[in-house]
């Protein structure tokens, strides 16, 4: 257990809960403003993997296939939303579930259809495909990148939210959809818009997790059930509690796969260790969230909403 | 003086019932205008129709298989009865206490994992494993329909699915038991001579279904099931009256997991294998289609649900390696389309006026 180790799965850690805020932010919008539940936002983070995959195996270059994928989301969200899923809006939650699950269905066997059963690969670019060493410590150049793309867009989400009039109609659509639309703005284009902004987050964090991950069918649905503990634990709606939650979650995770057995193995036995540490360690996120949830039901950062 | 009271509040439950189906179905029904007697009659006649031929249907397939030698049609049979039979239990949450639970297949799992890992450690005893099953799924199911019910709508939907998700990462890093791959069986529940009889276990799963069919009809009759009807309608107005819903609908979210369980348990026993893939979030997903398809909120319902869902599967199956395609696409269908499910298209109408009265949600 050395320091370094700490260090490098804690940035991993860091750098997972960016990827679970990529796809929280825009799930949390969805959620909040829309009333929607979007269970296909999993297979929107898988397309953007593919597509991007794709074109960078095409042209070779890392930074248009990162573009077109992410540009490609929202334009598939855009669809998506105008083809048929704002039928769905009007309707309970349970409708939504189903259909946005029959969808997940659709999309997996379609990849599958389109790519075949084996994974693709995606090649970081060369230029990052390095270590970044600073003193005694050494740490893979292309996941500091994820770490620091993915803070810019937490930063630019936050000046979109805060400081311009998209984003006050945002805020205002999540305190109260119902009078923004009497005040006249154009209720179902906005919603379209965050639909289509949401997505295009997804199909980001599926194009920069390219080359970390193999990309194959059905990947999106282990991310999609952590990213609605996410937005559980930092409350439906709120952008902030996306992206703290986001960062818990994804430390609490990769540093409790990485130090419990070893502290079970040093406590207890190390057979113990063996036999029980992985099953554990998968449940302390969620542990985590039930233990969050039964003293704040609402999440960390509960948007207050009115109406609606 | 309590029963004196007892019976005000089930009036007043019944008020609620009685406010809310109104308010459901937007009417403000003249006193003059009369329910279509003869389209109800034939409906009804339909429906009773329909019941006994699915019934003698299920119920005789062993006959056939003995017969015939069909042991496929048998094993087919037997999955659509373990998933009626989870229909049936989940509609109990979902159709009467609208508790959209995307996490039930979970309890199948438990179910069977029961089964699976009693098994493998050599306790064969078929009471055993039956007890165990329900035991530990009400041990689980306790807890998490606690914890789930302190939150509201989308919320309770997203913590049922993660804790299935959870369980079914526990159980897939389980590698003594199988993990990822499962547990074939070697030895299943031992019922004396009857072990492992396929038609053994058919006749006794078509029984326990007759009787869950029955005590499903009973409850929703019953006081439990009108509190929780109304629960599901307007639960302000239950705690108001005086009733608390907590406890009743955490009943129901039990009683729901424990049928599950015994699905789980059958489900084992018929296929001879346990996997964690038994309770992913699509088998949760599939089961509330199978619901939804037959009719939320109806008795029979998800029998219909589980039967049509499962046949299509099958026969889209044969047709194409690629059938979720058209999997999915049904699914949104069903949903857009056939909001009130098939069993829904033969419920009793009552008469409802010109223009939408207006339902928010």
């Amino acid at each position: 257990m050395t320091f370094n180790l700490v260090l490098a799965q804690t940035l991993n850690g860091f750098q997972f809960g960016i990827l679970l805020f990529l796809m929280a932010a825009g799930l949390t919008l969805v959620f909040g403003i829309m009333g929607f539940v979007n269970l296909a936002h999993g297979s929107l983070y898988m397309l953007g993997a593919y597509f991007a995959a794709v074109i960078a195996d095409h042209s070779g270059s890392f930074v248009l296939a990162i573009g077109v994928a992410t540009v490609g989301m929202f334009i598939l969200g855009l669809l998506l939303d105008a083809g048929g899923l704002a039928i769905l809006h009007k309707r309970g939650h349970l409708d939504q579930v189903l259909a946005t699950f029959g969808l997940v269905l659709f999309f997996n066997e379609l990849v599958r259809v389109i790519w075949g059963n084996a994974p693709l690969y995606m090649d970081a670019p060369e230029t990052l495909a390095g270590s970044f060493t600073f003193l005694d410590f050494n740490y893979p150049a292309y996941r500091l990148v994820i770490i620091a793309a993915g803070l810019l867009v937490a930063l630019g989400l936050y000046l979109l939210i805060e400081r311009t009039r998209i984003g006050m109609l945002i805020r205002a659509g999540a305190s109260n959809r119902g009078m923004v639309g009497a005040l006249g703005v154009n209720i179902s284009w906005l919603n379209r818009f965050i639909f289509a902004l949401g997505a295009a987050l997804a199909g980001l964090a599926g194009a920069l997790v390219g080359p970390i991950l193999s990309i194959q069918s059905g990947m999106g649905e282990p991310i999609l059930i952590l990213t609605l503990v996410v937005i559980v634990i930092g409350g439906i709606g709120s952008i902030r509690g996306a992206f703290y939650g986001a960062l818990v979650v994804g430390i609490v995770d990769t540093l409790g796969r990485v130090l419990l057995p070893v502290w079970l193995g040093q406590t207890f036995s190390p057979s113990l260790a063996s036999a029980v540490g992985p099953a554990l360690a998968s449940m302390l996120v969620y542990l985590l969230m039930a233990v969050i949830l039964a003293i704040k039901p609402d999440g960390l950062f509960p948007v207050k909403a009115r109406g609606s | 003086m309590a029963r004196h009271e007892s019976t005000h509040t089930t009036t007043m439950l019944e008020a609620t019932h009685v406010a809310s189906d109104e308010a459901r179905m937007n009417q403000q029904q003249s006193l003059l205008a009369a329910t279509p007697k003869p389209l109800n009659a034939t409906r009804a006649l339909l429906r009773r129709i329909i019941i006994t031929i699915v019934l003698a249907v299920l119920f005789l397939m062993p006959l056939y298989a003995w017969l015939a030698d069909d042991i496929f049609m048998l094993t087919l049979f037997g999955r659509i009865l373990v998933f009626a039979l989870a229909a049936l239990g989940l509609n109990i949450a979902l159709g009467f206490g609208g508790m959209v639970s995307l996490g039930h297949a979970l309890y199948i799992g438990l179910g069977a994992y029961s089964v699976g890992i009693l098994s493998t450690l050599g306790m064969t005893d078929g009471w055993l494993h039956l007890f165990t099953a329900v035991a530990i799924t009400s041990v689980v199911a306790i807890p998490i329909g606690w914890v789930a019910l302190r939150t509201q709508g989308i919320a309770f939907i997203m913590i049922t699915l993660a804790f299935a998700q959870l369980f079914y990462y526990v159980f897939v890093s389980l590698r003594q038991f199988g993990g990822d791959d499962g547990i074939s069986l070697t030895n299943l529940s031992s019922f004396g001579v009857l072990t492992g009889d396929k038609y053994a276990i058919y006749i006794s799963l078509s029984l326990v279904l007759a009787f869950v069919l029955w005590l499903v009809n009973r409850i929703v009759h019953a006081r439990f099931g009108l509190v929780l009807r109304a629960t599901c309608v307007n639960e302000r107005r239950v705690n108001a009256l005086g009733t608390r819903s907590m406890p009743y609908r955490l009943m129901a979210y039990m009683l729901s997991a424990q049928i599950c369980a015994l699905a789980g348990f059958f489900l084992a026993n018929l296929t001879g294998f346990v996997s964690p893939a038994m309770m992913s979030w699509v088998v949760s997903g599939e089961l509330i289609v199978m619901v939804l398809l037959g009719g939320l909120g109806t008795v029979f319902g998800p029998i219909i649900g589980a039967v049509a869902f499962l046949m299509l599967e099958e026969g889209l199956k044969m047709m194409t390696d690629h059938w979720p395609l058209i999997m999915g696409p049904f699914i949104v269908l069903v949903v857009v389309f056939l909001k009130n499910g098939l069993w829904g298209l033969l419920q009793d109408r009552k008469e409802s006026p010109q223009g939408d009265g207006g339902n928010i949600k």
